[in-house]
């Protein structure tokens, strides 16, 4: 009985949570268009989330390449067929670990940023002041960053692809030695168009669910230095899972 | 006071000098009671203060008076608008005609001095650059930190950001300056300048001064007239001369800060010994 009591206490407490969220979605929606009509604002924040995010996405970006270099190249010189390692790395990268690694990076980086500057403003009275100078921090603070995290977010997505192609190059051209026009020539034939289109789309839905995680977390932060902390946990934590629900949705449809 | 304002017709809203009015307003937080039958009149022109022992809802009154949130019953007039009545977007036509000074002074953090002050105007106003320079100047010189112009809000002390803050609430010349505890944690020679801003700000531009605190001293120069709050009700009203010779128990003890009265030192407990047996 205790049990049903707690599980039904935790289900009603997800409802809650997730109408909160899409109410706040549609807040920070309504808003949008009046952030972009002040556009130093989001510029500045695709500065934020996106240009100082490049390096650890190029950075892991390599190496999860450079990674799957090794891993295809010894499983496809089993079957003799090392040439399709150009195909196999880049249906890799483009279609599922460049978007959802970029997401996790980026839940991590520029999330985490998000929700604890957030939450800090909430915690100094910052944001209140903002309202007793009849600015809406939704229009002022909220949606100018949302902006910038999904605008942000396809970028480095399609930088973290390039980069995860070359990295897979490095290891398969340069160091095992695979024909270097059959590795490109493969790639180009078989990745079309649409499996692009999904790395990108994919892309954007994360960049979408990731900053407004971040930015909700943030803003409904309880204003202490514990739940600052709290809410910057819950941003990595849920923005990562809901990434990886929504990747294995994302590929369904598009499969 | 309260047969004061209860007696008042209800229509026309406000009399022409009181530009807030606060009408038998009941608020809770969680079914604890804070106010129950709360009525007071902020004069037009004059500083009001609004005192009261810790945990008496002196905050709590502000965010009434500013919106932030709506009373169970009553109603708190604004220039005789209703505060608790008003959408948003008419909440925020109010509020540019108000002016709040914070605790910690809240400035924005990322943002020079400059720039905080500049943020209100830059934010309701399309002036030119030259003439929001000119303004943002002016206000800070006021405060005695036109020099300080250029520091970010980490490298102020506690008095200096206050000072910045109320250069801000300036900014856009509201006919009501509130302040929320400004004179918490200042040494004498801030509280000094404080008291002095706030008098000049007060009666050189002819602006209406809210101030809740609880620094007796301070208030006892500074406001025109003052209101002691407690046990959810107005405990008194009046003059400061006026307060310090009331017969009521919980002012004499607040105005004279004595330990022993109706507010008692021990938080409400079980019988001591019994509890100490008890583990």
């Amino acid at each position: 009985m205790h049990f049903l009591r707690e599980l039904w206490d935790n289900v009603r407490e997800f409802v809650t949570t997730v109408g909160s969220v899409a109410l706040f979605f549609g807040r920070v929606l309504a808003q949008l268009p009046r952030a972009f009509l002040r556009p130093s604002l989001v510029v500045e924040q695709v500065h934020n989330t996106g240009a100082l995010s490049l390096v650890i996405i190029m950075t892991c970006g390599l190496f999860v390449g450079m990674v799957l270099g090794l891993t295809g190249y010894d499983l496809l010189q089993r079957f003799g067929s090392e040439e399709a390692l150009g195909t196999a790395g880049a249906l890799a990268v483009v279609k599922e670990l460049g978007p959802v690694v970029t997401a996790l990076l980026f839940a991590g980086r520029a999330g985490t940023a998000l929700a604890s500057e957030i939450g800090l403003m909430r915690a100094t009275d910052q944001l209140t002041a903002m309202e007793m100078m009849a600015v809406d921090p939704m229009r002022r603070v909220i949606a100018p960053r949302f902006a910038g995290g999904i605008i942000a977010m396809p970028l480095l997505t399609v930088i973290f692809i390039a980069i995860g192609i070359f990295g897979v190059q490095l290891v398969g051209v340069q160091q095992f030695k695979v024909d270097a026009a059959s590795f490109w020539s493969q790639m180009r034939s078989s990745v079309g168009l649409d499996d692009i289109m999904e790395g990108v789309i994919k892309g954007c839905v994360f960049g979408v669910a990731c900053s407004l995680i971040a930015v909700y977390e943030g803003y409904n932060a309880t204003p202490t230095a514990e739940g600052v902390g709290r809410a910057t946990t819950r941003t990595v934590v849920i923005s990562a899972v809901l990434t990886l629900i929504l990747d294995y949705i994302l590929t369904a449809i598009m499969l | 006071m309260s047969s004061n304002a209860t007696s008042r017709k209800p229509e026309p809203q406000t009399a022409q000098d009181s530009i807030v009015e606060v009408r038998d307003v009941h608020y809770s937080i969680g079914g604890r009671p804070i106010f129950s039958g709360l009525n007071l009149q902020i004069q037009r022109g004059r500083i009001t203060a609004i005192m009261g022992p810790s945990g008496t809802g002196k905050t709590t009154l502000l965010r009434l008076m500013t919106g932030q949130i709506r009373p169970d019953s009553g109603q708190v007039l604004f220039d005789g608008i209703d505060v608790s009545n008003l959408s948003t977007r008419d909440l925020y036509a109010l509020r540019r005609r108000m002016g709040m000074l914070f605790q910690n002074g809240a400035l924005l953090t990322d943002e020079d001095v400059f720039e905080n002050v500049a943020f209100p105007l830059r934010e309701h106003t399309d002036l030119p650059e030259a003439l929001i320079r000119n303004i943002v100047l002016t206000k800070l010189q006021s405060v005695g930190l036109r020099g300080a112009a250029r520091l970010m809000p980490a490298e102020l002390s506690g008095g200096m950001a206050r000072r910045v803050a109320l250069a801000r609430a300036m900014a856009t010349d509201p006919e009501v300056l509130i302040y929320d505890e400004p004179f918490t944690g200042l040494d004498p020679i801030s509280m000094g300048m404080i008291v002095r801003l706030v008098r000049q700000m007060n009666y050189a531009l002819g602006i209406t001064s809210i101030v809740v605190s609880h620094d007796v001293e301070e208030l006892s120069i500074l406001a025109d007239s003052s209101y002691i709050i407690a046990g959810g009700k107005v405990a008194a009203s009046g003059s400061f001369v006026e307060l310090k010779d009331h017969d009521s128990e919980i002012v004499h003890q607040f105005i004279n800060g004595l330990a022993d009265g109706p507010v008692a030192f021990h938080y409400p407990a079980p019988d001591y010994y019994e509890d100490l047996l008890a583990g």
